[in-house]
């Protein structure tokens, strides 16, 4: 006989909650006339997550283990990596929501009649609002999810809507088409992975559960477990694009529609990371022999390796992807660290770097010319002097991704590789700022660009934001000028809230 | 908020207002930030007279908690070394905006920007001597790169983006690997005393042999790119040619000296067992640094290049006189900084009239400007010779200390040292007589001399060059103290009797 599991939804509302918006979006796009769908599917975007966050300030001090049978563990940490998705959906959904930058008809073939036509009649597609709740729902549930199944459903519920939308660019459709198939096929490969090393922790364990699996430590089959560790860590490495899982980043970074690579960019590292906080702190820590020299080492080759190929982009979008996977080196340290203060710091970092990367591509999606977006770097000389304003915005941004002090980037940086160093992993601390200085080259190169070099005669200019636009860039901006002279309010929250129940 | 911290916010304050001036106003914005700067000297001299020099522990101690989590405190104080180095900044900046009025004019930004840039710089100046936390000091040493980074760049000469970027990566490079140090240092404390950044707490500390001298390194590497030393000094020509007269002054008469005092402050006062150890190898950078600055600024033709070169010069006998090791030597050092400030001010601003009025930063465009323009070459005649060290101006006395002191523990070091000065002779000898004497060449005939501002803004300049020269000891006072309690600290005791000052 089955019996109806209990759960309890005051804790898992506010997924629950995002997926009801996404449902009633999808409604939405069968049932309401297309004039009025864009500003309904905003509005129900918007309200969606605001209820979200607000019902997750309403269980801040709640936790249990079995918010659903054992599989779903809302605990302190995964409070606050839910609430950093929400945040950054809400900063991103208004980018998101400046239209221009989806396909008009994304069945229509590139080049084709149809999208030309389309485009004329200013349809728009709408569905990328409630495919975009889905991948928040999904982003939400993988942080908190404690058994290996519910990780990989909620893996493939945020992944899929991703795959699409990174399809769904206006200009430049087969290199964004491209782009998203290759995202889709090589993400299905890393889904395999991960499964076939859930199917060998399960026979290491005889369970699936996370804290059954370090339960199960010494008692086991080790060889076993090691396999498993590795299958399961090639899945993540492939989301958060650590090398050398890497080689879909800056394919789909570019093709992408520039809002979506900004969400993507932002929560997917929040989400994936958050997920794989959760399994090697509270399923694998017992076995932490076996794993730490091994992401030491992927930590590593992926600072250095994102910092050195980062300096030969000439696409700014290209450059923000390889940086990006630096970025996520930087961040494997604070799994390597394995302490209170290793994940206090990769709290921090993941709000903080979620919050400039979207600021960065939100400014991205402002400089254009006749045709679009403009990526080419080159092309991005002297738009200093056409705006200063946007330009010095970018270049605090650069400034705070290469870790200068007074920046949020700095903090984390520093809260990361103490962490580190805490551990006894110095060798990050030493590569860390190796691959820090060699980083700094290709932010100050795009500084000099903008601002040191006269502008040539050219078409390229900085378009004036639309409202949602301009509130989601000086947000984002703002509170990353706040975080970096006054890290303290979110220090202290990350401290509070750096907690896995086990 | 004590009298320190509110000469450090002061310039920044007046920034933030002056930013809502328009840029239309030029002349406004240069009167507003030259009267800002003139009230922040004026008032670090009120610093001095609240300062009691029987002291050597800090004063004007201010702290207040800025990051919770990690312990880190906006943490402020000065001793005797600190204090001057803040008042070379605060006297030295106001000098600079007098004396480059029309710098910023064919900037490729605004007056308004520079001026800002300027004023932000200044706070950064004074928080970077005045900090006793090493989070905040930190923060400091790596903000103002940003500044001179944009004033190289936006307002120098020549090559000016790439020189921007020389001097940045390598400021940069530096400051992470002393990042690496920073944090190795924290975490050590936080295992024996409690985490914490206070460098009083952080001298405590028990550090392995290994350990800290690879943290030693950290530090050490980066003050001397900043100082700069040789072999880290190739960023210094190229920033000081690109750079307006006015910059190159900050830069080489304040910025470079982070480095030095870093040497005093961090390496010798929280690594001891390691400054030991690395003595030998650092004497003997400096001694290269010395004569290898010398020669190449004898073979120098661009008048900004000279300065640099010589400027290398001076940093290794001041790098010289901090690792002997001896109050003598420190205290030689720490006037060295000083009286290296005054006297580079000097020459750059006359080298920066000269350069504007004959539009060339060749030597061999110059000739017989002392019948053309008498008051200029004087003043130019002075700072070169205060360069040199001529007895009765202020160089002399310091270097003086610094090659007695390091004679009495490294005589040969400090008898090398002394062929310094003897090539000194020839870079700052030659150039003068090419450029003051001989025939006036072509082109130099109708240079205007000084006009009543920039008469006005070198006065004090030169005034402190042969006060100074004469009669140190007001500064010696306050530095003696300080030097001497560092050595101590340090295990070191002097070789020989203590000669008077």
């Amino acid at each position: 006989m089955l019996i109806a599991p209990s759960l309890i939804y005051s804790l898992i509302a506010p997924i629950l909650i995002v997926l009801g918006g996404a449902l009633i979006g999808v409604l939405v796009e069968a049932f309401l006339s297309k004039a009025h769908r864009a500003a309904v599917q905003i509005t129900i975007s918007i309200g969606t997550l605001l209820l979200a966050l607000q019902q997750l300030w309403r269980i801040r001090d709640l936790s249990s283990t079995t918010a659903a049978v054992n599989s779903v563990t809302i605990d302190k940490a995964g409070i606050f990596l839910q609430a950093t998705v929400v945040v950054l959906a809400l900063v991103a959904v208004l980018l998101i929501a400046d239209q221009e930058n989806f396909v008009a008809q994304a069945s229509a073939v590139p080049g084709s009649n149809e999208e030309k036509n389309s485009l004329q009649e200013k349809s728009q597609q709408t569905e990328i609002f409630p495919l975009f709740l889905f991948a928040v729902a999904g982003m939400m549930l993988f942080p908190v999810a404690s058994d290996l199944i519910t990780l990989f459903v909620a893996l493939e519920v945020f992944s899929l809507p991703l795959y699409l939308l990174a399809g769904l660019s206006r200009r430049r459709r087969l290199l964004s088409q491209e782009s998203a198939l290759k995202y889709f096929l090589l993400g299905a490969y890393s889904s395999a992975f991960f499964l076939f090393g859930a199917a060998f922790l399960y026979g290491y364990s005889g369970t699936i559960s996370l804290s059954g699996i370090s339960a199960a430590a010494g008692s086991a089959n080790n060889i076993f477990l090691l396999i498993g560790i590795v299958f399961v860590s090639v899945g993540l490495l492939f989301k958060i694009g650590a090398v050398p899982f890497h080689s879909w980043t800056p394919d789909v970074y570019q093709g992408a529609p520039t809002p979506i690579t900004g969400f993507m960019a932002a929560a997917t590292k929040v989400a994936a990371f958050g997920a794989l906080l959760r399994i090697f702190y509270v399923g694998f820590a017992q076995e932490q022999t076996l794993w730490r020299p091994l992401i030491t080492v992927i930590a590593i080759i992926t600072m250095l390796f994102g910092s050195l190929v980062a300096i030969a982009q000439r696409d700014v979008k290209r450059m923000l992807a390889y940086s990006s996977i630096a970025h996520a080196g930087f961040l494997l340290s604070g799994v390597v660290a394995l302490s209170k203060d290793g994940l206090v710091a990769s709290l921090f970092y993941l709000f903080a770097y979620g919050l400039t990367t979207i600021a960065a591509f939100g400014i991205i999606t402002l400089v254009r010319d006749s045709s679009g977006e403009v990526t080419d770097l080159n092309r991005w000389i002297g738009i200093g002097k056409k705006s200063p304003l946007v330009a010095g915005s970018f270049a605090f941004i650069l400034l705070s991704f290469a870790g200068i002090p007074l920046t949020s980037g700095f903090i984390g940086k520093f809260a990361i590789f103490s962490s580190a160093y805490k551990s006894g992993y110095i060798s990050l601390v030493v590569v860390g700022v190796l691959s820090s200085a060699i980083a700094a080259f290709f932010y100050i190169r795009v500084i000099i660009m903008m601002f040191f070099t006269d502008p040539v005669n050219d078409s390229v200019s900085v378009v004036i934001p639309s409202v949602k636009s301009r509130i989601s860039i000086i947000v984002a901006t703002v509170i990353s000028i706040i975080l970096g002279l006054m890290p303290s309010l979110l220090l202290n929250a990350a401290t509070t809230y750096a907690n896995f129940i086990k | 908020m004590n009298l320190l911290t509110i000469v450090g916010v002061l310039p920044l304050i007046s920034a933030l207002l002056i930013a809502f001036i328009p840029s239309k106003n030029a002349e406004l914005i240069k009167r507003a930030a030259f009267a800002a700067t003139l009230v922040v000297a004026i008032a670090s001299i009120f610093l001095v007279t609240g300062f009691d020099k029987s002291v050597t522990g800090m004063q004007y101690v201010q702290s207040n908690t800025w990051i919770e989590a990690f312990n880190i405190n906006f943490a402020v104080g000065i001793d005797g070394i600190s204090l001057v180095l803040i008042l070379l900044s605060t006297i030295l900046v106001p000098i600079v905006i007098l004396a480059t009025w029309h710098e910023s004019d064919l900037g490729r930004w605004s007056s308004k920007s520079f001026y800002i840039l300027i004023l932000v710089l200044e706070t950064l100046m004074i928080g970077v001597f005045a900090a006793t936390d090493l989070f905040l000091f930190y923060v400091f040493f790596e903000a103002m790169l940003i500044p001179i980074y944009f004033l190289i760049g936006g307002y120098g000469t020549g090559n000016k983006s790439a020189a921007a970027v020389k001097f940045l990566l390598y400021s940069l490079f530096g400051g992470l690997l002393m990042l690496a140090s920073v944090i190795g240092l924290y975490v050590i404390a936080g295992n024996q005393i409690g985490a914490t950044f206070d460098l009083t707490q952080l001298a405590t500390l028990e550090i392995d042999s290994n350990t800290q001298n690879l943290l030693f390194l950290g530090f050490f590497i980066a003050f001397a790119i900043k100082a700069p030393l040789w072999p880290f000094h190739t960023w210094l020509p190229d920033a000081a040619k690109a750079a307006t007269p006015g910059t190159s002054v900050l830069l080489l008469g304040v910025l470079d000296k982070v480095g030095t005092y870093g040497m005093i402050r961090f390496c010798i006062a929280l690594f001891p067992d390691a400054s030991k150890t690395f003595t030998p190898l650092i004497i003997t950078l400096a001694v290269i640094s010395i004569i290898y600055g010398a020669f190449m600024a004898i073979g120098q033709k661009d008048i900004k290049g000279l300065i640099a070169f010589t400027s290398i010069s001076h940093f290794g006998f001041i790098t010289m006189g901090i690792f002997a090791m001896t109050t003598q030597g420190m205290s030689g050092a720490n006037l060295y900084m000083v009286n290296h400030g005054f006297s580079t001010a000097a020459l750059f601003l006359v080298a920066g009239w000269m350069m504007m009025r004959r539009g060339s930063s060749t030597i061999a465009d110059f000739g017989g400007l002392q019948r053309v323009t008498p008051v200029m070459a004087w003043t130019f005649f002075i700072a070169g010779m205060s360069g040199l060290a001529l007895p009765g101006l202020s160089s002399f006395v310091s270097e003086f200390l610094v090659l007695v002191g390091t004679y009495t523990r490294y005589p040969v070091a400090a008898v090398i040292g002394t062929l310094g000065i003897v090539l000194a002779a020839l870079y700052i000898l030659i150039p003068i007589q090419k450029t003051l004497h001989g025939p006036i060449t072509s082109g130099n005939e109708n240079l205007k001399d000084l006009n009543l501002r920039e008469k006005i803004a070198i006065a004090p300049v030169i005034l402190i060059i042969v006060v100074m020269g004469f009669y140190p000891k007001p500064v010696l006072d306050i530095i003696n103290p300080t030097a001497e309690k560092v050595v101590v600290n340090a295990g070191f005791t002097d070789p020989v009797a203590k000669v008077g000052k």
